[in-house]
């Protein structure tokens, strides 16, 4: 039998792109089909880009269980007006994907239920669709009326449009539509060459995720080029990853206290936020870690000093984030506005393909850490939380247990640290292998990212994908938020808190 | 008020800072940045090469902090001539003077005869912003409300952030841009009555940092303006902002 599809353990990975086997559109569809009827399988990503006379498409299908990736790929003529039958139609969580497609490049795909522009590329295939003029869904009727906020919100947060349709206070439906934060981050990849570029093109990607998506960076760089990385610095990765996670994990409880008016929860935790990422700033001189992920070293290695201070300021964090807690989840006006709001069920979260905090939320082991581990994970019996209930108390909650968790990771890792051991100066000066495709994925606090970047003869990056989770957990918020309150609509979004120009890239 | 809730308050403590203009960073926190003049032609061209964003000119040698993103990699070429200081203040309404010359080690002022006449009368007590992030990376963003938090609590000088532009007194623009919040960033701005203030937060929206050259980007509203306030970083400290702004409000040289 032929192969249909290229299988990859280790995480990250570059194999050749030749490895990948080319198949027939009905053959992938066919291959897709089967691979999707696995529950622990999902989309990881899935893309096109123009290779001479052709498209070519590349799909990863990640395993929650082994540490599986299966890629597999197509190859289509650039004639004018490609048709393909949409997988959407079966398998949803390829609807933002497809719709990417179908934005870029402007190959149309059939009986997809929702063919809408995903985020106005300055480069999309047609120009004629404005970002002022995103086609809503909307019903006829004397009775529902609709609701429209953005993209300028009334926080400083990033913008983007929600539409609702409403039955007096309930909301039926929610529309989320982006775009707005469009900096043309992935071409940038390809216009800006340089390693270091690239390393700070990464760290922008989202600046609340700024060490999770330049750990992204640095994994598929060293891979592409090679270069395996010292156990010392991979645990300051690990250490420095755990580190955002708690920083705003805390953040997110304070914001989710915000949306309720209890307002000490609120001032408590936004004080222990600042003592997290302050610990990043006497670390590295920046308080959300720019500056430290750096390809094959790091200009900020640990120092006695400054293991002393992480060690002090969890300690510190840990016992007060524990004691606000306490009091917030037995609060009964807040535990009122958290339990069974913005329920999401795991047969939906599987269906949209969810990710992170939004699979955890509602029962699916899904976490990177754990099914495809980098870094230290594989080392440290990492073991996800799961909760099954999928409402904002689940989303809150697990946060909180996941803050516990990772300052209990910190510290088994600090322990096997030995500072005594030199670590490397940074090296920009990476040669890429030619003609291959490199993947990494990393558990950011919100989920999983996935970078893919492909080469060219020469080594050069021809194509850089970039996945926050944000794009599959949108939707998540959609359904979070139907049947519900539009009352409940902050909470419902503060429970997710998604990234916006994460989505927009 | 409940036990548990003085239990926590007791060890929550006084968490603002007293005085925000005499606060102590952490050493390697990177502000204003000092330049040797001893840097060889040689040393000059590695580091301009090996900028990210072209912050670094020659002729005369020197460092543009509206261009910066305080990576800290030119130190790391030149470690003995190149530094960057620990100084957060050091936001401005006059551009040319984040450009920061070989050998100058002067703190960085606000230039009073750049104050539009109707600032210097109008906001001097009190100031409400409107943000808008066009583009912005979320992380000035979250400096930006941290300046209101318990810490910074920036409220205590009277400026403080608003959900309408209607009530504003000038808009702070966070990001490089992009073209798709070229036009709500203008319908914003023009529902802010008159006299406004214009506040460009961070390195991105000073210059577009590194996301200069994007095509996705439409930064034609800036040339329409003038710019009243500029806020370096990578995102600016919540210091540096809050400082700035009562620096302009209160017009101190
Ligand atoms: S710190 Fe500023 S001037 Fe120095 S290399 Fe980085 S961006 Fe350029």
């Amino acid at each position: 039998m032929t192969k249909i599809y290229y299988e990859i353990t280790s995480n990250p990975s570059s194999i050749k792109l030749t490895d990948i086997p080319v198949l027939s559109y009905s053959e992938f569809q066919k291959t897709v089909d089967e691979l999707m009827s696995v529950e622990s399988n999902h989309c990881l990503n899935y893309f096109a880009f123009p290779l001479s006379d052709k498209y070519k498409f590349v799909c990863c299908i990640g395993d929650d269980e082994t540490k599986k990736i299966i890629i597999l790929s197509h190859e289509q003529p650039k004639t004018k007006d490609i048709s393909l039958e949409s997988i959407t139609a079966k398998h949803f969580q390829f609807h933002v994907f497809e719709r990417e497609i179908y934005e870029n490049y402007g190959i149309y795909f059939s009986n997809h239920p929702w063919l809408k522009p995903i985020r106005y590329p300055f480069n999309r295939s047609n120009l004629e669709n404005k970002i002022s003029n995103y086609p809503f869904y909307s019903i006829d009727s004397e009775e529902l009326h609709e609701v429209g906020v953005g993209p300028i919100h009334a926080g400083i947060i990033e913008p983007g449009y929600f539409r609702f349709i409403c039955n007096g206070e309930n909301v039926l439906h929610l529309e989320i539509h982006l775009g707005f934060q469009h900096r043309g981050i992935e071409q940038l990849f390809l216009e800006k060459q340089s390693v270091l570029q690239q390393t700070i093109l990464a760290e922008s990607i989202a600046g609340d995720t700024t060490i999770a998506h330049s750990i992204a960076y640095s994994l598929l760089a060293e891979s592409l080029a090679n270069k395996t990385i010292s156990e010392e610095l991979s645990i300051e990765r690990t250490i420095a990853l755990e580190l955002e996670r708690i920083a705003i994990h805390i953040g997110d409880t304070a914001a989710l206290c915000t949306d309720v008016a209890y307002q000490l929860g609120q001032v408590i935790n936004e004080a222990l936020r600042t003592i997290i990422i302050n610990t990043n700033q006497f670390w590295c001189g920046n308080r959300f870690g720019k500056g430290l992920i750096r390809t094959c070293g790091s200009h900020y290695p640990l120092t006695k000093e400054i293991i002393e201070i992480i060690k002090n300021n969890l300690n510190e964090v840990e016992q007060r984030y524990l004691q606000i807690t306490d009091r917030i989840f037995t609060l009964p006006s807040v535990l009122a506005r958290f339990e069974t709001i913005g329920k999401v069920t795991k047969k939906q979260a599987s269906m949209i393909g969810a990710v992170g905090i939004g699979a955890r939320s509602s029962g699916l082991k899904r976490d990177t850490r754990w099914s495809h581990p980098f870094l230290q994970y594989d080392k440290i019996n990492y073991e996800p939380i799961v909760l099954p209930k999928g409402d904002v108390w689940s989303r809150a909650m697990l946060r909180k247990m996941e803050v516990l968790k990772s300052v209990a990771i910190i510290k088994e890792l600090l322990n096997k640290y030995d500072n005594e051991k030199i670590i490397d100066n940074p090296n920009y000066d990476l040669k890429f292998e030619p003609y291959f495709i490199a993947i990494s994925m990393v558990e950011g606090w919100r989920g999983e990212i996935c970078h893919t970047a492909i080469t060219d003869n020469k080594g050069k990056i021809i194509h850089y994908k970039i996945k926050d989770p944000s794009l599959h957990n949108w939707m998540a918020l959609a359904l979070a938020v139907r049947g519900q309150e539009i009352s409940d609509f902050p909470v419902c979004n503060k429970s997710y808190n998604l990234s916006y120009c994460g989505n927009d890239l | 008020m409940p036990l548990k809730e003085i239990n926590i308050l007791g060890k929550h403590g006084k968490q603002f800072v007293p005085d925000l203009e005499m606060v102590e960073l952490t050493p390697l926190f990177r502000g204003r940045p000092i330049i040797g003049t001893n840097i060889t032609e040689e040393e000059k061209n590695k580091v301009i090469s090996l900028c990210p964003v072209n912050a670094i000119n020659n002729s005369p040698f020197c460092i543009d902090m509206g261009k910066c993103l305080f990576c800290n990699e030119c130190h790391f070429a030149l470690p003995e001539k190149i530094n960057f200081t620990n100084d957060y203040k050091i936001a401005t309404n006059d551009r040319s003077k984040l450009i920061i010359q070989a050998g100058q080690d002067i703190p960085i002022k606000i230039n009073p005869d750049k104050i539009r006449k109707e600032i210097k009368s109008f906001f001097k007590h009190a100031l409400k912003l409107r943000q808008v992030s066009a583009a912005g990376d979320n992380s000035t963003e979250m400096e930006l409300n941290a300046a209101g938090n318990v810490n910074f609590d920036m409220g205590r000088f009277g400026i403080e952030f608003v959900a309408s532009p209607r009530h504003a007194d000038g808009i702070v623009i966070t990001g490089p841009i992009s073209q798709n919040m070229a036009e709500p960033l203008q319908i914003c701005y023009d529902a802010i009555p008159e006299p406004k203030l214009i506040i460009l937060a961070g390195t991105d929206a000073i210059s577009s940092g590194i996301f200069a050259g994007s095509k996705a980007l439409n930064r034609s509203f800036l040339d329409k303006y003038n710019i009243d306030l500029y806020v370096p970083g990578n995102p600016p400290h919540p210091l540096t902002f809050i400082n700035g702004v009562l620096n302009l409000m209160k017009n101190k040289k």
